[in-house]
């Protein structure tokens, strides 16, 4: 054979096997693929479809109305209202539980006897499911019996209705929310700690630099990667939130803990308005969205990787 | 002194359900911290008036089913992205990762439809089978293979190796540690799901233990809140556990998965 | 045994730039062949072509003759040894060392048996039960060894398989690894950055700078006559001292000072003009009475012992080496007289470094073709 016949063989065998390690890599990725596909990406373009319908009550599509499900939502009262609790419930939740979680996952990363203890405490909602905690902060809440107005009654404080009150259910929901999510935050946070450099505090404490110097200068900025993503990983779980709104207060009283995901679930489940569920859908996943990018934009910029 | 207060002011909303769940049902009323005697009779009571069992067994094997799917298919998938160089592999990767900017709640809608079509409504496939993929799992594993040494893959390819080979009898077990983390994770996220199982099922045979609770505290019940808390205490005790053995690992996986 | 020849072999990972540049070699079977050069010079990458772990961009790879480019790793019997060894740490010695067996059709019976027998010949029958992370550096390179021997394929591949072993256990791994080489009669392309292990194993080497091909031949040829500067530089420790040098007359001056008469026919291959001139360390020696010399600045002594290292200041730039027998009781600071024996001169050209050739060398090119 000629050196050409034989690159050409040579060719040959080379994109078989590129074919083959093709074929292989799909049939590894492909359940995943599969999966994703239908539970995934088909039901997000199947929810961008439905919200320009409107639909009949078991969710089949009738008449297309373009952005109708949209401007009648931007119209109502009730959407604003949905807005403006997630809004709320954000801001009250996410820079609450990133402080909390901080300041316990500097707490837990000294080295002290027993420490391991601490840890397992500050750790141990992780273990507890949204629906049990919130089973337990109903008790707490409760106005007669509850811990929390019997603690006002000692103080000679007239009780709160907190879950009742209009305005005051959204923050209770809040802060048992910030309790729940403290686990998993102060976890990546205590682990964020862990990687820092030891010999970055050997040499501060050489120099002999304060305490708050330490923390301004080194342990927070240290941990901004960490930071960064459990800020991400927050708000996201703050726009996702269900299960505590539907034990607690089911979206009430007077719509005001109706957060988004609840008002979804109500449209579509309970009042059987598929169109207008997925309208809001779709602007959950735009908010979702937005915030990422955002998070990444200015993430990249502000935040000292190491 | 702040650890010890902070700890207990953290853990003191579970310590209390507990404490509850002992109690005799004036004790709660008086709003005692301690009960008088630990009886049982609030367990009893829970296990009589609610399915609990069945709630409980439902929950274990959707926990263990989704756990399952998704080591499987979370470490074919690392696999795939750290060992088999193909065509149209970034491509996918890129995939996998705008696969976390869709929140699970806004599709919803469309998966109920899905599934009632199925005919999956009230069984353990509605109710595990679409968590199976999960991009989180893969990347934390992927993370996690990139760190065995690719010598280590070349020196099963000059001793003729199949790949598949290569997966279950090398990648598989050195990281099973890793694997092991994620296993954790899975189980305790599958254990606390609550919106999905909500939908899918309406019967009293294949609910899971989550809503079990939720069905505890709207029924007749509620205002006996030793039996809520002793049904409490029955599903936060599995995960509590694991949590307690598998802390330290998984704070450790989960950090590796968050950076990079 | 097996025969591998090398045709014009290319490697190029973006298409523009080769990090190897038409490579052309022929290792003959039962050879000890050892590719050397600084690192990134492509030698790792060039053993990786030959493994088929990397693909070649062009040229043509032979195996007893029989074009291989395009074959998988396994299908070119061949193994290899990586410099972190790649055991599987979760597999015991004895699975490490069989493993992969059964894909070329051992019995069970015989993966026993010829692990057996590797084992002895390793020294490791007594840890065939342990893992490798209860094993020190020299044993699990002894694994790698096994499992590499263990294949019974003819061409063995070594990737850098000493750097991880401290000097004193490389130093008898280096003798180790030649004699079981040279006991099972295979032949050996063995990469490596370290110049001492090239000279000490090697029957022949070729020396690879930037993807070029500097000099292939035999460990003493190359020592006595390097093709280059880089070459003469890089093989020997201390290296050559180095120095330009210009032709005055009939005589070549280096720094303005230091002068050396030249032959007739070295002066007409030199030209006029500037070249750079070469001395081995061992070719430097304090000047006799009787001998002519010039005086030097000594900057440093290193006694080894058996021999003296003396660096001194030559010329305003420049420091040399040389390498004397024995404890001299020179000191730092001290100006001493010393001799150049200008028999022993290497010449090369001032622009490309390359080799000035004024008499016969012998046999050099007789053993490299």
């Amino acid at each position: 054979m000629t050196t050409i016949q034989h690159e050409l063989a040579d060719r040959h065998v080379e994109r078989k096997r590129a074919w083959s390690n093709w074929a292989t890599g799909m049939l590894f990725l492909l359940p995943s693929l599969l999966l994703f596909g239908v539970f995934l990406f088909y039901p997000m373009v199947r929810t961008v479809y439905l919200s320009l319908f409107l639909t009949d009550s078991q969710g089949v599509p009738i008449v297309f109305v373009g952005w109708e499900n949209f401007l009648n939502l931007f119209q109502s009262t009730s959407f604003q209202i949905s807005a403006k609790a997630t809004a709320l419930f954000v801001l009250y939740t996410v820079p609450a539980g990133i402080v909390l979680a901080t300041a316990l996952a500097i707490l837990a990363n000294q080295k002290l006897r027993g420490i391991g203890l601490f840890r397992t405490m500050f750790s141990a909602t992780m273990g507890m499911s949204v629906a049990a905690s919130s089973v337990i902060w109903m008790f707490l809440f409760n106005p007669s019996i509850g811990l929390f107005n019997r603690i006002l009654a000692a103080l000679n404080i007239p009780g709160v209705q907190w879950l009742l009150d209009p305005q005051y259910a959204l923050l209770s929901v809040s802060i048992a929310t910030i309790w729940m999510n403290t686990g998993f935050a102060f976890l990546i946070l205590l682990g964020g700690l862990q990687n820092i450099d030891q010999s970055l505090y050997e040499s501060a404490r050489i120099a002999g630099v304060s305490e708050s110097y330490k923390l301004r200068k080194i342990t927070l900025p240290m941990l901004s990667p960490t930071l960064f993503f459990v800020t991400t990983v927050s708000l996201i779980n703050a726009f996702q939130t269900f299960g505590q709104i539907d034990l607690l207060t089911k979206g009430g009283p007077m719509e005001s803990t109706n957060v988004i995901v609840y008002s979804i679930y109500k449209d579509a489940f309970i009042n059987y308005n598929v169109g207008s569920a997925s309208a809001q859908a779709v602007l959950l996943f735009v908010a979702v969205l937005v915030v990422t990018v955002l998070q990444f934009k200015i993430g990249e910029r502000k935040v000292h990787y190491q | 002194m702040t650890l010890t207060v902070s700890g207990l002011v953290m853990v003191f909303p579970i310590l209390y359900a507990f404490l509850i769940s002992f109690m005799q049902g004036g004790e709660v009323l008086q709003g005692s911290l301690w009960p008088e005697t630990f009886s049982l009779a609030n367990f009893v009571s829970a296990f009589d008036r609610v399915p609990l069992l069945t709630y409980l067994w439902n929950s274990l094997m959707v926990s263990v089913l989704i756990m399952a799917g998704q080591l499987v298919l979370c470490s074919l998938a690392a696999f795939a992205f750290v060992f088999v160089e193909f065509k149209g592999r970034e491509w996918i990767f890129y995939l996998f990762i705008s696969t976390m900017m869709i929140p699970w709640e806004a599709t919803m809608v469309p998966n109920f439809q899905t599934v009632q079509s199925l005919g999956w409504l009230n069984s353990y496939a509605g109710l595990t089978i679409p968590f199976f993929a999960m991009a989180f799992g893969t990347f934390l594993l992927r993370q996690q293979f990139k760190t065995i040494p690719k010598e280590l893959y070349e020196a099963s390819q000059i001793a003729g190796i199949s790949k598949l080979r290569f997966f279950t009898g090398v990648v598989l077990p050195v990281v099973k540690t890793t694997m092991t983390t994620l296993a954790i994770y899975s189980f305790l996220t599958a254990w606390n799901m609550y919106l999905w199982p909500l939908l899918v099922t309406n019967n009293e045979a294949n609910r899971t233990v989550q809503i079990g609770l939720k069905q505890m505290q709207t029924q007749e019940i509620a205002s006996d809140w030793g039996v809520v808390m002793a049904g409490v205490v029955m599903v936060i005790l599995p995960t509590l556990i694991l949590l307690f053995a598998g802390q330290k690992r998984l704070q450790e996986g989960l950090t590796q998965g968050a950076l990079k | 045994m097996r025969k591998v020849e090398l045709k014009g072999i290319t490697k190029s990972y973006d298409g523009k730039q080769d990090v190897l540049k038409a490579i052309d070699v022929m290792v003959e079977p039962g050879e000890f062949f050892v590719l050397v050069g600084p690192s990134g010079c492509g030698k790792s990458t060039m053993l990786r072509m030959i493994a088929g772990l990397e693909s070649i961009t062009s040229g043509e790879l032979a195996l007893d003759g029989k074009r291989a480019n395009a074959l998988s790793p396994s299908e070119r019997d061949l193994s290899m040894v990586f410099q972190n060894y790649a055991l599987y740490p979760h597999l015991t010695v004895e699975q490490n060392i069989t493993f992969g067996l059964h894909v070329k059709k051992v019995s069970k019976r015989e993966q026993k048996e010829r692990c057996k027998e590797v084992c002895e010949m390793l020294g490791l029958t007594d840890y065939m039960k342990r893992k490798p992370r209860e094993l020190s550096g020299g044993q699990r390179q002894r694994v790698a060894l096994a499992r590499a021997v263990v294949t019974q394929a003819p061409l063995c591949l070594m990737d850098e398989p000493l750097s991880n072993l401290d000097a004193k256990l490389r130093a008898k791994m280096r003798s180790e690894i030649r004699q079981l080489q040279r006991k099972l009669g295979l032949t050996m392309i063995y990469v490596t950055h370290d110049q001492t292990e090239a000279m000490t194993m090697a029957d022949r080497m070729m020396i690879l700078s930037d993807g070029d091909v500097q000099q292939i031949g035999r460990p003493l040829d190359v020592y006595n006559n390097p093709a280059n500067t880089f070459v003469a530089s890089f093989i020997g420790s201390p290296p050559m001292n180095l120095i330009d040098a210009e032709m005055k007359d009939s005589v070549l001056v280096a720094d303005g000072h230091w002068m050396t008469p030249v032959t007739a026919a070295m002066k007409q291959k030199i030209g006029s003009g500037r070249v750079t001139l070469g001395v081995r360390p061992e070719h430097i020696s304090l000047a006799k009475d009787s001998e002519p010399g010039f005086l030097v600045q000594v900057a440093n002594v290193e006694v080894l012992g058996t021999e003296t290292l003396v660096t001194f200041d030559f010329g305003e730039a420049t420091q040399w080496i040389a390498k004397w027998p024995g404890q001299s009781s020179v000191q730092p600071g001290e100006q001493i007289r010393i001799c150049v024996d200008d028999r022993h001169l290497a010449l090369f050209s001032a622009e490309k470094g390359e080799r000035i050739v004024c008499e016969p060398v012998p046999d050099a090119k007789k053993v490299s073709s």
